[in-house]
């Protein structure tokens, strides 16, 4: 084997349902650490890892409860509190007024919060990943599709895993360096 | 999660000989995850085409009239265009209104449609979505200038400063001044969500070092990993969720910008939904100004079928009807109301020194887009460039009445008057047209058009459904 320690096994393949197929016959062998890639989204693969994703739209309705307390606190303090202007001799806590730019605000911190979450949760920017340096991963953001096994799983053996991979009909098994 | 359907091509369709175009497949049958991926990125990654220097150089030279335009200004002040008083607000207002309409349908198209799982969205979000973008930076350049002082439009911030002033929360240039920024950063965030997987395809195709560390950094390390796409797919339909009610409330508070004022024909309940529907009209007339001359050029007929201009003249039709629910309920107020202004106001406008104007934009928006009842006319390339075209003419017109005839005669006959453009108003509004389209030039040059990574999901479903 090689001297640089190895980050798992990848095997290459040219069509979705073999990738499902593959997905869900290595959980049934037992298989946890592993990640399926493919250039698009592919529901059933992120069923079948559990990947989940429930923090994202908590972490979106924090960013939108903060943009309107944070909103419309501002607009009173400003025009109620450090700066009272008498308009016309309304109300200084004048709220109707203090909608518009609450709502614009509450809109503005959960998308912030969507994206920023996102990123964060998933781990990007993330510029190196073993996964790159196998040069056929290339075509993950194209036309193939890949399983990727690491070798930190529990039932990952090296000659067992390699041949597991090539009989599920992978067109290639790589080896992928840390 | 949200399941989107899959699409049915129908066998033995052909589109262009197709008779009824909203069964047009929104794919044309015979391409792989492969000749998709290749066909969008070899836009941008294999050299450049001749007539793309040229329309490059066009716009590029009204960047520079801009450019000339706005340094007079900020020179000279605002004294160098048209406006007067009554009328203080002529060119540089219609020029905001009409590029923040026409933005807005990008975001229509990009998240309203993805929300309602229409497939036909996929081709055309992308460039939609940049035209949005492009539109919001002409847009709020005009607000800023007007401003007189252009050099403090930053107190409209609200930050703790040594004046010890804020920002006067209950008027609605404040409120645009929010909606302009929450909107131009929402659909840029929007934006460069959908574009992450395709950049990283863009980094793995590259062949130049540069072009690939370029599209790398911008990619931030995608690898397309299950568990991500599963995050990512739920962030970016909950934004779409978030820019849906987004759209509507910016133009509905540019609306108010009038509607608060107490000026006749300004002050009505209708204008922010009236406004949010011509928005949408003059936004899709601007999408088909420009999708229609660019699948022709790069040829992605196959991508943008005759199943999207079909659609998207649909929508076109349907919101300019609402535009003409718009104004006839402004004549008819104007009556019922009894308030002599309203009434004077109304008939000013149909009769007026600016009657021409007025029944242009009855014939613009009005009259014209009712030929798109007919399918024969919905289908005939040619003929929806040259309506849309028209739309966004009307709806420039449209704004121009809206604005300059109610200012040119209210209440008192002695301070009346008249507003004639001057060379400035032109140069400033033509610049930036030029900067509008030298931006759209330099996004079809350097990121990909249409979205590869649904393009590949639309070939999966589309495959599905033949199987």
């Amino acid at each position: 084997m090689n001297t640089t320690p190895l980050y798992g096994l990848m095997a290459e393949f040219e069509t979705p349902e073999q990738l499902i197929q593959a997905t869900r016959r290595a959980r049934e062998q037992g298989y946890r650490k592993m990640d399926a890639y493919s250039p698009f989204p592919i529901e059933e693969l992120g069923d079948l890892l559990q990947a989940r994703s429930t923090w994202i739209p908590l972490i979106i309705l924090g960013g939108g409860i903060m943009g309107c307390v944070g909103g419309f606190a501002l607009q009173y303090w400003v025009s109620a509190i450090a700066y009272p202007l008498n308009i016309g001799g309304r109300p200084l806590d004048s709220w109707p007024a203090f909608v518009p730019v609450s709502f614009e605000l509450t809109i503005l911190l959960a998308a912030l919060a969507a994206v920023l979450g996102m990123l964060a949760m998933n781990g990007l920017p993330m510029p190196y990943h073993p996964v790159f340096n196998v040069a056929r991963f290339a075509r993950a953001s194209q036309d193939r599709f890949f399983l990727v096994i690491e070798a930190k799983d529990h039932f990952f053996r090296y000659d067992k895993t390699r041949e597991f991979l090539t009989q599920l009909g992978a067109r290639e098994v790589s080896d992928v360096p840390e | 999660m949200i399941r989107r359907p899959s699409v049915v091509v129908r066998p033995n369709s052909m589109s262009q000989q197709i008779r009824n175009p909203s069964q047009a497949p929104v794919l044309e049958p015979g391409y792989t995850f492969r000749t998709v991926t290749e066909k969008i990125s070899a836009i941008v990654l294999r050299g450049t085409p001749r007539a793309w220097y040229l329309g490059f150089a066009i716009s590029f030279l009204l960047v520079m009239v801009l450019l000339l335009a706005v340094t007079y200004l900020l020179y000279a002040g605002v004294g160098i265009w048209g406006i007067n008083i009554p009328i203080g607000w002529a060119f540089a207002i219609t020029n905001f209104v009409w590029w923040i309409g026409i933005g807005h349908a990008g975001t229509l198209i990009s998240a309203i449609l993805l929300l309602l799982r229409q497939t036909w969205r996929t081709s055309i979000n992308r460039f939609a979505e940049a035209m949005t973008l492009f539109a919001v930076a002409d847009a709020a350049l005009f607000p800023v200038l007007h401003l007189g002082r252009p050099y403090y439009a930053y107190w409209l911030i609200p930050y703790p400063n040594t004046m010890g002033v804020w920002p006067q929360f209950r008027s609605p240039l404040v409120w645009d001044f929010f909606a302009i920024t929450a909107y131009g950063t929402v659909s840029l965030l929007f934006w460069y969500v959908g574009l992450i997987p395709d950049l990283a395809t863009l980094r793995d195709r590259a062949q130049n070092t540069f072009v690939k560390v370029f599209y790398g950094l911008l990619a931030m390390g995608w690898r397309g990993s299950a568990y991500h796409w599963r995050r990512y797919q739920k962030a970016y339909f909950l934004i779409a969720a978030l820019a849906t009610p987004l759209v509507v409330s910016v133009h509905s508070i540019v609306s108010t910008d009038f509607a608060v004022g107490i000026v006749p024909g300004w002050h009505s309940t209708i204008f922010p939904p009236y406004f949010v529907a011509g928005a949408i009209f003059s936004g899709f007339a601007m999408v088909l100004t420009i999708t229609i001359p660019l699948r022709r050029f790069y040829h992605l007929e196959d991508f943008v079928t005759m199943r999207h201009l079909n659609a998207m003249a649909k929508v076109m039709l349907a919101s300019g009807l609402i535009v003409a629910y718009g104004y006839l309920m402004e004549f008819f107020m104007s009556w019922y109301s009894g308030n002599s202004f309203e009434e004077f106001l109304t008939l000013n406008r149909a009769f007026g020194p600016y009657a021409f104007l007025f029944w242009l934009m009855l014939l613009c928006n009005v009259v014209i887009p009712q030929a798109l009842w007919s399918r024969r006319v919905r289908t005939n390339v040619f003929m929806l460039f040259i309506i849309s075209i028209l739309i966004n003419v009307g709806m420039w017109v449209e704004r121009f009445v809206i604005v300059v005839t109610s200012l040119s005669r209210d209440f008192l006959p002695s301070a009346w008057g008249m507003f004639s453009p001057t060379i400035w108003d032109w140069a400033t509004f033509i610049g930036t047209i030029g900067l509008f389209f030298a931006l759209l030039f330099l996004f079809i040059r350097l990121l990909p058009m249409i979205s590869m990574a649904e393009m590949r999901e639309l070939v999966q479903e589309t495959s599905e459904g033949k199987a």
